[in-house]
């Protein structure tokens, strides 16, 4: 067991991580520091939420990049009702994902009804309803928050030594709770595997009674209610509403994601990745502003650790593919070794 | 008619596409705990009768399929399955991605609520003792070989509580030890009462485990027959509906220059030490199961698979080692690859413009433009030449029959004027009529005076249609055998050493 785990890309990016946050505690004293801890989860919040549900889309062998508009609208729409029609927590935090499920459904659909490849849609979706939504919001901001929104599931669980509060708030807790429910979603539900297995090979998931459409459906709308969820977060997080400040974000998530170990063609990937992934490119973000780097710079950086990263994926599942197609004609084969005796 | 002991019936089944009959009007029986072969060539109809009987096509009002029993009006893929029939594809239809564990209790999947871990390794484990096979539970798909693949997919036909077990194309892509293994792990389904049906255009392996033989040519069945009486030979006059009679050749002019000499060719996992030559209007065949090596060899003299160590020597001249498949064109090696669908055409573009790839450079005037007057002139040429059937040269090679599709592969490297033509598997997926015209013009050619190197891991094809036959064994050379002075079954022996 351990030792599988040492052959893993996620065991690699835990190594890099650790390195990482070694580097830069020594660089700057302040980067271990609770608070800095805690500001970077929480500002890590909105990424790694969706990241949790872009991983879904992609074990399930297709790509969803639109769901930076689908938070803004569900966001937009969320905190209007929320302000103006007097609708509560619980209200508007259904309001937000129904939204969010539904126009993940909507893709999901087109991909299988178009039978068009799933980026192709997911760029014209995200064309589509950033546009609408600019179209109907005047691209005008909400400042005007209910008056249970700003501090809405926050506790203050600690005091540190200058008398500041350490505080669990909503974003720490939509962090943790999605990337709990993908996990419990992708390795525990049989929804799940057959959503894996549709990565693998949809067409012998066909065969064996798995139905793709409603696999996709299931998957892109997961996406979609992570996006409400996240998109919620980041609004208490910012305390307004800015129609056009998410949309541009997707391919951060989509980075954090490939580099946690997910492949664009389907079925691979894990949630500790996905966490790993997410970590190391906020851990080197938080960490460059700490020691002062130039942000131009830190992009440059975050861009190439991104291909460097992916390189090694591509690199070892290279390896492994020569590996299995050397067995095959390995010398001696006999009937032993195919029936999986000791080579 | 209907009786319990019979796991599948099927009457009048009939399935048209289009304009074309694929099936006409089938009978068939499979009886419980038998093997049973369904032979016939590629387009005989065997794969749409599989469809249908796995649900995924529905056969054409007034057929009937009649399983464990009990009529099925209209079937689906998931009531077959449920109804314990279950199809081995030749792709295996398997999950890379997922454990062996998992892609046995594959169907566990299906039940509502949480995966129980426990139950799945419980299952794949039941299935792999039922018939004897040791496999790591925890191991991906995508890590394992072709043999234990397909052994992980019969212990999830097992597992499925499978009433009859369909493999389509079983032994193409295993060794002589694999398909014995295969073939004892058949016996203990019979046992066990579990029907098994072969479905393959080449019976000679699993003709001795069978009980009987049902033949397919051109949708129409020919009979069901006890494998008792029946030879390989008289198999195939079955399925072809002429028997075409071929004879051994000798090579006429064993003086002649050597076009290609190799010597101590390596390459690290591939093939060791390969040492042949060809000479001027001779055929060379190379033959040996998959993963012998024999593509790797024939893409390292192409270019494409740079060698290690050893020489390659053309008309006297050394290649490079490292030498680019541009300079290999430039040496006069034509090298026509094995799946001519992805390597060899480019299947949306026009007949002519695959047939000028080849050779633009020496059609384009001084600015590198070439004038439409070739363009049309030279394709026309060769489509007469090689009696290529197309109605017009426009049209995109992707509406072209295999046959012709591998003509049009064979004419776009005739024009390069080669002094060594590699065929790779030259009539894979083409019917027996098609093949007959693609032999001619081996022939043809080599009496033109090309080396030709003809790479088959079909017995026969390169019994009858080569001078000398090399054979290849896990990367290495194992025999040179004269086909005039030895007969099929030493070759054979010789192959499955």
């Amino acid at each position: 067991m351990l030792k599988r785990f040492l052959a893993t890309h996620e065991f690699r990016l835990l190594i890099a991580a650790i390195a990482l946050t070694v580097c830069l505690a020594l660089g700057s004293p302040r980067f271990l520091a609770p608070q800095n801890l805690l500001d970077l989860l929480a500002n890590t919040a909105f990424v790694g939420m969706l990241a949790s549900g872009l991983l879904v889309v992609l074990v399930a062998g297709s790509i969803d990049i639109s769901f930076t508009a689908t938070a803004s609208i569900a966001q937009y729409v969320a905190i209007l009702a929320a302000g103006h029609a007097g609708v509560g927590l619980v209200g508007t935090v259904l309001i937000a994902c129904v939204i969010g499920t539904l126009l993940g459904m909507l893709n999901a659909w087109l991909v299988s009804v178009l039978r068009m490849s799933s980026i192709i849609v997911s760029i014209a979706m995200l064309n589509i309803y950033f546009g609408l939504l600019m179209l109907f919001s005047n691209g005008q901001q909400i400042f005007s928050m209910p008056d249970w929104f700003p501090d809405a599931l926050s506790w203050v669980v600690g005091t540190a030594p200058n008398g500041d509060p350490y505080v669990l708030n909503a974003q720490i807790i939509g962090l943790i709770l999605s990337f709990a429910v993908t996990w419990f979603l992708l390795n525990r539900t049989g929804i799940g595997r057959q959503v894996r297995a549709l990565g693998g090979n949809q067409e012998a998931a066909r065969r064996v009674g798995f139905r793709p459409l409603r696999l996709s459906l299931i998957a892109f709308g997961y996406l979609g209610f992570t996006a409400g969820l996240a998109s919620l977060v980041q609004a208490q997080l910012a305390q307004s509403v800015t129609p056009n400040v998410l949309v541009g974000r997707e391919l951060n998530v989509l980075a954090a994601v490939v580099l946690g170990g997910a492949s664009l063609a389907g079925g691979q990937g894990t949630v500790l990745g996905t966490i790993l992934g997410v970590a190391v490119l906020a851990i080197m973000e938080n960490g460059f502003i700490l020691i002062g780097v130039s942000s131009y710079w830190s992009q440059c950086f975050i861009g190439l650790v991104i291909i460097g990263g992916v390189a090694v994926i591509g690199l070892e599942r290279k390896r492994q593919r020569n590996h299995a197609s050397r067995v095959i004609a390995g010398p001696a084969m006999t009937a032993r070794t195919i029936t999986g005796g000791t080579e | 008619m209907t009786t319990a002991a019979n796991v599948l019936e099927l009457s009048g089944i009939s399935r048209r596409f289009g304009g074309v009959r694929a099936l006409s009007d089938i009978d068939l029986e499979v009886r419980a705990g038998e093997v049973h072969c369904l032979a016939g060539e590629n387009g005989s109809g065997k794969s749409t009768l599989i469809k249908i009987i796995s649900g995924v096509q529905p056969p054409e009002p007034g057929g009937r399929i009649v399983i464990g029993g009990e009529p099925c009006a209209h079937l689906s893929a998931a009531e077959s399955i449920q109804r314990g029939i279950q199809v081995i594809y030749q792709d295996l239809s398997l999950f890379p991605n997922l454990t062996v564990a998992e892609n046995i209790a594959i169907a566990q999947h299906h039940r509502p609520g949480l995966v129980k871990w426990s139950v799945i390794r419980r299952k794949a484990d039941e299935a792999m003792r039922q018939l004897g096979i040791q496999l790591d539970l925890d191991a991906y798909v995508a890590d394992l070989p072709i043999a234990q693949r397909q052994l992980v997919a019969i212990c999830r036909a097992m597992a499925a509580d499978a009433r009859l077990v369909i493999m389509d194309e079983p032994t193409a892509s295993l060794t002589r030890h694999e398909v014995d293994a295969l073939l004892s792990l058949t016996r203990q389904m019979k046992s066990r009462g579990i029907a098994v049906m072969f479905v393959s255009h080449r019976l000679d392996e699993v003709l001795e485990v069978s009980d009987r033989v049902t033949v397919l040519r051109n949708g129409e069945k020919l009979g069901t027959f006890d494998a008792a009486g029946m030879t390989d030979r008289a198999l195939g006059e079955l399925m072809i509906g002429r028997s075409f009679s071929y004879e051994t050749q000798s090579f006429p002019h064993p003086e002649a220059p050597v076009v290609l000499a190799v010597d101590g060719l390596s390459r690290e996992g591939d093939f060791q030490d390969i040492s042949l030559c060809v000479r001027r209007g001779e055929i060379l065949g190379i033959t040996g199961r998959l993963g012998s090596g024999r593509t790797e060899f024939a893409l390292s003299l192409f270019g494409m698979n740079p060698a290690d160590d050893g020489r390659i020597t053309v008309d006297g001249h050394e290649l490079a080692l490292r030498h680019t498949t541009r300079e290999a064109i430039a040496a006069g090696i034509a090298y026509v690859p094995e799946d001519r669908l992805t390597l060899g055409l480019a299947m949306r573009h026009s007949i002519a413009d695959n047939l000028l790839l080849t050779t633009l450079k020496n059609l384009a005037g001084p600015v590198g433009l070439v004038p439409d007057g070739r363009r049309i002139e030279r394709p026309r040429f060769w489509i007469e030449a090689l009696g290529i059937k197309a109605p017009q040269s426009e049209n995109p090679v992707g509406t072209l029959s295999g046959g012709n599709q591998q003509r049009v592969v064979l004419a776009k490297w005739l024009a390069t004027k080669p002094r060594l033509l590699i065929l790779d598997s030259p009539t894979v997926g083409v019917d027996i009529g098609a093949k007959d015209g693609i032999y001619a013009a081996i022939r043809e050619l080599a009496a033109e005076g090309i080396a030709v190197i003809v790479i088959s891991d079909e017995i026969p094809e390169v019994f009858y249609h080569t001078h000398r036959v090399v054979v290849m064994q896990h990367g290495r050379m194992t025999g040179e055998l004269t086909p005039a002075g030895c007969s099929e079954v030493e070759l054979r022996r010789t192959v499955d050493a």
